[in-house]
C-alpha cells in the first residue's frame, strides 16, 4: 500500500511509529525488522557488562571493585533483594572514608550508557564538589547492583553522602541512559522516598556537565536541609531542560 | 484448619488457605521472591490435589486476609449473595470446575454475585489454558458510555496515544494514526508523562475536541491519579472516565493513595457530569499481578489471588473498563513468555467470572524473556477467550513508558483472523467516514488539520 503524504507526515509531530503502512492487516518487512533490531539492541543491553578495566582507565584513578550477592545476570533479574546486598567477601575491601561524598558506579539494569556517561560526568562534578569542601571518597565500581546497594556500601565506608551513577533498563529507542541516585547518610534500610534521582543522562538526554550541576545543587541543598528525597524539592534555579 | 495431601510418598502440609492457595499456583517468578512459591512440582501438585477437594463454602468461612484489619476483605464478603451462590454451594473447588467447563453463559452471568475472587483465583489454579480460554469465552459482559462493549463478535481497541512530554501534537498524531486503523472503540486513554493538574486538563480539553471535532462515539480518558481527575472535574474539565490503578489488598490500594471511599467520590463526582450516552459506567481501573507484593502489601498471599481480589474492589464500581497489565512489572514478577501468558489468561478469566467488562494489556518489558511472538500468542488466545479490548499503541513500542504492548497493526489483525468487529456505534461511524476502504487504499478520509495538525 501507498502511503499518503498527509499520512507520512504525522511522523513531524512525534516519535513514536505512526504511519508504518499496512501489509494486508500487518506491517510491513521493514517496519517489522526496524521493531525487531530495536528489540534486539535493548536485549543486547540488558546483558552487557561493564568492562572494569577500561572504566578504571576513564576514571582516571584507582577505584574499588565490589559485587552483589546475585551471582549472575540471572539472579539479579529474578532476586532485587540479591542486587541490593554486598558480596560478603568484598565488604573489607572498602576504606572507611568518614564524612566523605562517595561515588558508586553500578552496572544497573544496561551497562552500555554507565560505561560511556559515567566517567564524563564524574570528572565534570569532581571539581565542583571538592570546591564546596566536599572530600572524595574512592570510587566503588559495582557489578550486578541496584541502587539501594550503595546504601551498604556507603554505611561501610561510613561516608556522609552517596551518588549512585546506574544504567536505566532499556527502551527502545535508547539503550546508553544513565540515572543517578543521591543519598544523604546512606545506611542499610534507607528507602526509595529518601533518595533523589537524576535521570536519562545521556546524548540526546541530560549533558554530563549538566547532570554535574544539578548534583552539586541536590548536595548542597541536601547538607543544609539534613535530609534527600521528598522532603528535598528540585528548586534549582535555571535547570537544564530534560531534552525530549 | 490445615490442609493436606500425599504425592509420590510425601506427606504435604499447607496451615491455611493462603499458604494452599500460594503453594497450588503454577510456577512464577513473583511468588518465588515472595516465599510462598510450592519448593517443588510435587508439593505444587499435592496442593492442587487438597484444593480439588476443598468445598467451595470453605471460602466463606477462611479469609485469607483478617475482616477486621482489611477493607477489601469487609467489601468481598459483605457483598457476598448466598442465592446466587446456591447452584455451586454443594460443589468442591474441582467439582466447580467440571461444572463451570459445561455451563452456559445464562448460568455463568446468574452465578457473579455469589462468586468471590478467592473462589475465581481457586478453581483457575487447577485449570490449563484452554480451560481459562474456554470458560471466559462464555462469560458475556456488556458496559456502556458512549458505544457498547462487550457485545458477542466483537473486539475493542484503548487507543493509547502517549507521549514523553505531553506534547498536544505528539498526542493528536498518534490518535490520528490509530483511528485511521480501527482503533480507539473501547476508548481513547492517555497515560501523562507528569501528574499534574495543569497537563491533565489541557490533554483532556485535547482528547475532547479530537472526539468532537471527527464526531466519535468513543470516550476519553487521562489516566491520572483520582485526586487529579477531581481537581479537574471541579475545574470543570471534561472528564469522560475516571481512571486508577486498583489491587486486592487494602494495603496496596494505600499505596496507590485510594480508598474505597475515595473511588466511591469519585464515581459520584463523574456520575454528576452526565456524558455517557447509551450508559453511565463511568470508571477505568488498571490492575497487575504482583503490585501488592512490590506495596509490601502481600500478607503472604499468592500474587494472582490478590489479582482477583482487585477485582471485586473494580466491580463494586460498575467499570466501563478493566484490564490487566500483565506483563509491564518485570521478570521478577513474571519472568517470560510462559508465565505472563498464564498470567494474561488467568487474570481475564477471573475478571470475566466476576462479571468485569476485562481488557488485557498483553505487554513486555525489555528485561522480560519475552518477544513479539509470545505476545501475539497471547493476543490470539485472548481473542479467542473473547477478550473485550486490548490496547493499540503506534508500532507497538510505547515511547513513554518505555514497554511494548500491542498495536493498531495488531489489532486489525485479531479482527480479521477471528471476524470480530469494533463496537457496533463505532463500527458504522468507520463506514461512515469511509476510514477502513480510504485506509486500506492509502487514503486519509479523517483531516489532520481539524485536530491542530498542520
Amino acid at each position: 500500500m501507498t502511503m499518503p503524504t498527509p499520512w507520512v507526515e504525522l511522523r513531524r509531530f512525534t516519535s513514536a511509529r505512526v504511519a508504518l503502512g499496512r501489509a494486508g492487516h500487518g506491517l510491513p518487512t521493514a517496519a517489522h525488522l526496524d521493531f525487531q533490531e530495536a528489540h534486539a539492541r535493548a536485549r543486547d543491553a540488558v546483558h552487557s557488562a561493564l568492562d572494569l578495566d577500561a572504566l578504571e582507565a576513564a576514571l582516571g584513578r584507582p577505584s574499588i571493585r565490589v559485587a552483589s550477592q546475585a551471582a549472575d545476570r540471572r539472579a539479579y533479574l529474578l532476586r532485587p533483594d540479591l542486587g541490593r546486598r554486598l558480596r560478603e567477601a568484598d565488604r573489607a575491601s572498602l576504606p572507611p572514608a568518614p564524612g566523605a561524598f562517595l561515588f558508586v558506579v553500578a552496572d544497573g539494569l544496561c551497562a552500555i550508557g554507565v560505561q560511556h556517561q559515567a566517567p564524563a560526568l564524574i570528572a565534570a562534578a569532581r571539581p565542583l564538589l571538592e570546591a564546596a569542601g566536599l572530600a572524595l571518597a574512592p570510587i566503588v565500581l559495582a557489578s550486578q547492583a541496584r541502587v539501594a546497594l550503595g546504601d551498604e556500601i556507603g554505611e561501610a565506608m561510613a561516608a556522609a553522602m552517596v551518588a549512585v551513577l546506574i544504567g536505566e533498563r532499556p527502551g527502545l529507542s535508547a539503550t546508553d541512559s544513565l540515572g543517578l541516585y543521591l543519598t544523604l547518610g546512606p545506611s542499610r534500610g534507607r528507602t526509595d522516598a529518601e533518595r533523589n534521582c537524576i535521570s536519562n543522562i545521556r546524548p540526546g538526554g541530560l549533558a554530563p556537565e549538566a547532570a554535574a550541576e544539578k548534583l552539586l545543587w541536590l548536595a548542597g541543598a541536601a547538607r543544609r536541609l539534613g535530609a534527600t528525597g521528598v522532603a528535598l524539592k528540585d528548586e534549582q534555579p535555571n535547570a537544564p531542560r530534560l531534552a525530549p | 484448619m490445615g490442609f493436606a495431601h500425599a504425592v509420590g510418598g510425601t506427606r504435604y502440609l499447607f496451615p491455611d488457605l493462603r499458604t494452599l492457595l500460594a503453594r497450588a499456583t503454577p510456577l512464577r517468578s513473583g511468588d518465588v521472591l515472595a516465599g510462598v512459591a510450592a519448593a517443588t512440582a510435587q508439593e505444587r501438585v499435592a496442593a492442587q490435589r487438597a484444593l480439588a477437594d476443598l468445598p467451595l463454602r470453605h471460602f466463606l468461612d477462611e479469609a485469607v486476609i483478617p475482616y477486621e484489619t482489611d477493607e477489601v476483605t469487609r467489601l468481598i464478603l459483605d457483598r457476598h449473595e448466598p442465592a446466587a451462590f446456591a447452584p455451586v454451594a454443594h460443589l468442591t473447588v474441582g467439582g466447580f470446575r467440571d461444572w463451570l467447563l459445561a455451563a452456559e453463559p445464562a448460568a455463568l452471568a446468574a452465578l457473579r454475585p455469589g462468586l468471590t475472587p478467592e473462589m475465581a483465583a481457586g478453581v483457575s489454579k487447577i485449570m490449563r489454558l484452554q480451560d481459562l480460554v474456554a470458560v471466559a469465552a462464555r462469560c458475556r459482559v456488556t458496559s456502556r458510555f458512549r458505544n457498547t462493549l462487550g457485545l458477542p463478535g466483537r473486539l475493542s481497541l484503548r487507543l493509547q496515544p502517549n507521549d514523553p512530554v505531553d506534547d498536544p501534537r505528539g498526542v493528536a498524531a498518534a490518535i490520528l494514526d490509530g483511528l485511521l486503523l480501527g482503533a480507539g472503540d473501547a476508548v481513547i486513554g492517555v497515560n501523562p508523562a507528569t501528574d499534574n493538574l495543569e497537563t491533565t486538563i489541557r490533554l483532556l480539553d485535547l482528547l475532547d475536541a479530537v472526539r468532537e471535532r471527527y464526531a466519535i462515539p468513543t470516550q476519553s480518558c487521562v489516566l491520572a491519579h483520582v485526586t487529579t481527575s477531581l481537581l479537574a472535574m471541579e475545574r470543570g474539565a471534561p472528564v469522560d472516565l475516571v481512571f486508577q490503578s486498583i489491587g486486592g489488598t487494602e494495603g496496596v490500594n494505600r499505596s496507590f493513595g485510594v480508598s474505597l471511599a475515595l473511588l466511591r467520590e469519585a464515581q459520584d463526582a463523574a456520575l454528576a457530569l452526565k456524558r455517557g450516552t447509551v450508559g453511565t459506567d463511568c470508571m477505568y481501573f488498571e490492575t497487575g499481578q504482583g503490585s501488592a507484593l512490590s506495596a509490601e502489601a502481600h500478607h503472604g498471599c499468592d500474587q494472582q489471588t490478590i489479582e482477583a481480589r482487585a477485582y471485586a474492589v473494580a466491580r463494586e464500581f460498575s467499570p466501563l473498563l478493566v484490564n490487566t497489565v500483565v506483563g509491564f512489572i518485570g521478570p521478577e514478577y513474571l519472568f517470560d513468555g510462559k508465565q505472563i501468558t498464564r498470567a494474561g489468561l488467568e487474570d481475564h478469566f477471573c475478571g470475566k467470572l466476576l462479571g468485569l467488562p476485562m481488557g488485557v494489556d498483553v505487554c513486555y518489558t525489555n528485561h522480560a524473556e519475552a518477544d513479539q511472538d509470545d505476545m501475539d500468542a497471547l493476543l490470539t488466545l485472548l481473542g479467542v477467550a473473547g477478550v473485550t479490548y486490548v490496547m493499540g499503541v503506534p508500532g507497538a513500542d510505547d515511547v513513554m513508558l518505555a514497554y511494548q504492548s500491542t498495536s493498531f497493526h495488531d489489532g486489525l489483525y485479531l479482527r480479521a483472523a477471528l471476524s470480530r468487529k469494533p463496537a457496533p456505534e463505532f463500527e458504522d461511524w468507520m463506514e461512515r467516514m469511509g476510514i477502513e476502504a480510504a485506509s486500506g487504499a492509502g487514503q486519509l478520509p479523517l483531516a489532520p488539520a481539524l485536530i491542530g495538525l498542520t
